[in-house]
């Protein structure tokens, strides 16, 4: 039981020393393998060459003979790149609009006395109790009213302001010292160079947190873009994934699913596995998706 | 202070209160309009799809209307009592039930036992967590894809690796008494790794020295674990538990890409059932009613846990 001890050398917090954290670890490492089988299976099916037919399609073994075959043929069924691109436009300019209402509201209150301040941060506290996802049927119609339907900005609309984000650059904005925006004050900047000098450059972390917040959980939406995209060249990723895992299944061409599963969600993963720390702080900071 | 303030308001006198009080609020008004300019873009898009969504609910699910073109007629709270008769709806509401416990209960022991056993960092700790993380941020619909493989009969993953152990497996997404359960194992897969993030920050918070002097007293893993680790990490069981709840409610996509409810709507859930209503029978008034009473079921659920989160921060 070398191994054990190696893996268990500067054991857990809870219970150091003892029998049953090595075998809470090793349960925890068995599980962990067990997470990765779903990932394993995708990689070794998307190199399997599909004239291995049917019933090896399930072997965790990789295939002797790989091929990108499997890629080639999702690559001409579903339209990735097209989709690809929707999915980084819906979010890049829902981000976009976010870190300016964010930004002003988050600073109004942090930094400003009003009337009805109180009033207002409960109707932003509001949005965070009241469930977007749920609210689909009123905002569907809400977005054909305004002539959005299958548009990319009706899919980006109702994720423009965030109470999430507004929270968290208050948070942000209220740990910045009053003395430097004392300074700006004298030297005669306006209200929004103050914002934009200061505050913004001195909150990159938090940016960067919600960043990566809204990308993620906005890169993995299905149902809502589901509903307002009518046409099959505005689908983003993951809707263009779930038509053509239909297409490809009737086929029972699961190599190709697997490579198509393969593109929708790599970008995503190489991203965290570069920049993992920062990913997984944000998750912690953010709470709510 | 670093902005313009209102200037000190003047005291009302006797001889012309009223001009007085419209002056103050002109005043106040004047002082606040920086900042309501700068929550002005917010509270527009806040207004049209969070409260006016709200809004716009609270009266669809007041009126008929079953076809685009046919006319609305006000039907009061038909459309709430026709929901809460209508089976599809009610047995939604059941799988809901079932789902969100059989899915929270276990990805938060999960998340708990990963925690304790990953709360140290070094580099194995480290790739585990990752490991585990992963699935948080594939979209459920790639999951989806891939568990459909996995449950496939015969030839799927699970039927080729246990079929050699056990003769007779079921059809695991066509067995209306199976379904549901397989789609539940997607979502403790998927959410665990999430869940086990907060308790990792919680365990950050219990005090090493009283760790190491129970240690010295001779408590055994068992005892620290339940008198110090789980008294310390109660406030993150029950956000954790929110936001379980709050996800059971809100990811369907393995509903729709796996099993559209079925087999015989064996796993229709809330939402699903919410959007048949609303894009498959085009019944917007039977689809705003099941709304209002999910929200107000989650709402009533978060304020709950709000209130006892509360007072238990009160306590010594």
């Amino acid at each position: 039981m070398k191994l054990i001890d190696w893996l268990t050398r500067d054991a857990p917090l809870a219970t150091r020393n003892e029998i049953t954290p090595k075998l809470g670890f090793l349960l925890t490492v068995l599980l962990a393998i067990v997470w990765l089988i779903p990932f394993l299976w995708m990689v070794v099916a998307t190199l399997r060459p599909p004239s291995d037919g049917i019933n090896t399609m399930a072997e965790l073994m990789p295939s002797l003979k790989p091929t990108l075959d499997n890629v080639r043929d999702a690559w001409e069924i579903g339209d990735f790149p097209r989709y690809t691109l929707n999915t980084t436009i819906i979010c890049a300019g829902i981000l976009l609009v976010q870190f300016v209402t964010i930004t002003l509201a988050g600073f109004a209150f942090a930094r400003l006395k009003f009337a009805g301040k109180t009033l207002i941060f409960y109707l932003f506290l509001m949005q965070l109790m009241l469930v977007p996802v749920l609210l689909i049927v009123p905002n569907l119609s809400l977005v054909a009213q305004l002539g959005l339907y299958d548009t990319l900005t009706g899919v980006m609309m109702p994720f423009f302001a965030s109470a999430f984000g507004t929270f968290l650059m208050r948070q942000a904005f209220e740990a910045i010292p009053t003395e430097l925006e004392d300074a700006a004050l004298i030297d005669g900047a306006s209200l929004i160079q103050r914002i934009r000098h200061i505050y913004v450059p001195l909150s990159m972390p938090s940016f960067s947190a919600f960043a990566i917040i809204s990308v993620t959980s906005h890169w993995n939406d299905f149902l809502w873009p589901l509903m307002v995209i009518n046409s099959p060249d505005k689908r983003p990723l993951t809707v263009g994934l779930s038509v053509f895992t239909k297409t490809a299944e009737g086929t029972q061409a699961w190599g190709t699913i697997a490579a198509g599963t393969l593109m929708v969600i790599a970008p995503l993963l190489v991203t965290f596995l570069v920049f993992q720390k920062r990913f997984i702080s944000s998750f912690v900071t953010s709470g709510i998706k | 202070m670093s902005l313009a303030e209102p200037a000190a308001l003047p005291v009302a006198t006797s001889a012309a209160p009223r001009l007085d009080i419209l002056r103050r609020l002109i005043t106040r008004f004047q002082a606040s309009l920086p900042a309501y300019l700068l929550l002005l873009p917010s509270l527009v898009f806040l207004a049209l799809f969070t409260y006016g969504a709200l809004g716009r609910v609270l009266v669809d699910a007041l009126y008929q209307r079953t076809t685009p073109k046919a006319p609305v007629r006000f039907v009061g709270l038909d459309n709430i009592s026709a929901v809460l008769a209508d089976p599809a709806f009610t047995g939604a509401v059941v799988n809901n039930l079932i789902y969100a416990v059989g899915t929270a209960v276990p990805s938060i022991a999960l998340a708990l036992l990963f925690a304790l056993a990953l709360s140290r960092t070094h580099a194995v700790s480290s790739a585990l967590r990752a490991a585990l993380f992963l699935p948080v941020l594939i979209p459920m619909v790639a999951a989806s894809a891939l568990f459909m493989f996995i449950f496939l009969p015969n030839v799927g993953l699970l039927d080729y690796y246990i079929g050699r152990l056990l003769p007779v497996l079921p059809n695991w997404l066509g067995d209306p008494d199976v379904a549901l359960y397989a789609i539940m194992v997607i979502t403790i897969w998927k959410n665990a790794g999430y869940y086990m993030l907060f308790f990792l920050a919680g365990l950050q918070a219990v005090p090493e020295d009283v760790m190491e002097a129970a240690h010295l007293d001779g408590a055994g893993p068992y005892q620290r674990l339940r008198h110090i680790i789980l008294p310390e990490l109660k406030p993150t069981f029950l956000f954790v538990t929110v936001i379980a709840i709050l996800n059971a409610v809100t990811q369907v996509d393995h509903v729709f890409v796996m099993t559209q409810g079925g087999p015989s709507n064996s796993t229709n859930l809330v939402l699903f059932y919410i959007y048949q209503q609303a894009v498959e029978h085009y019944d917007i008034g039977k689809a705003s009613a099941a709304t209002l009473l999910t929200l107000a079921a989650l709402m009533g659920l978060t304020a709950l846990s709000f209130r006892t989160m509360a007072s238990r921060e009160g306590e010594p």
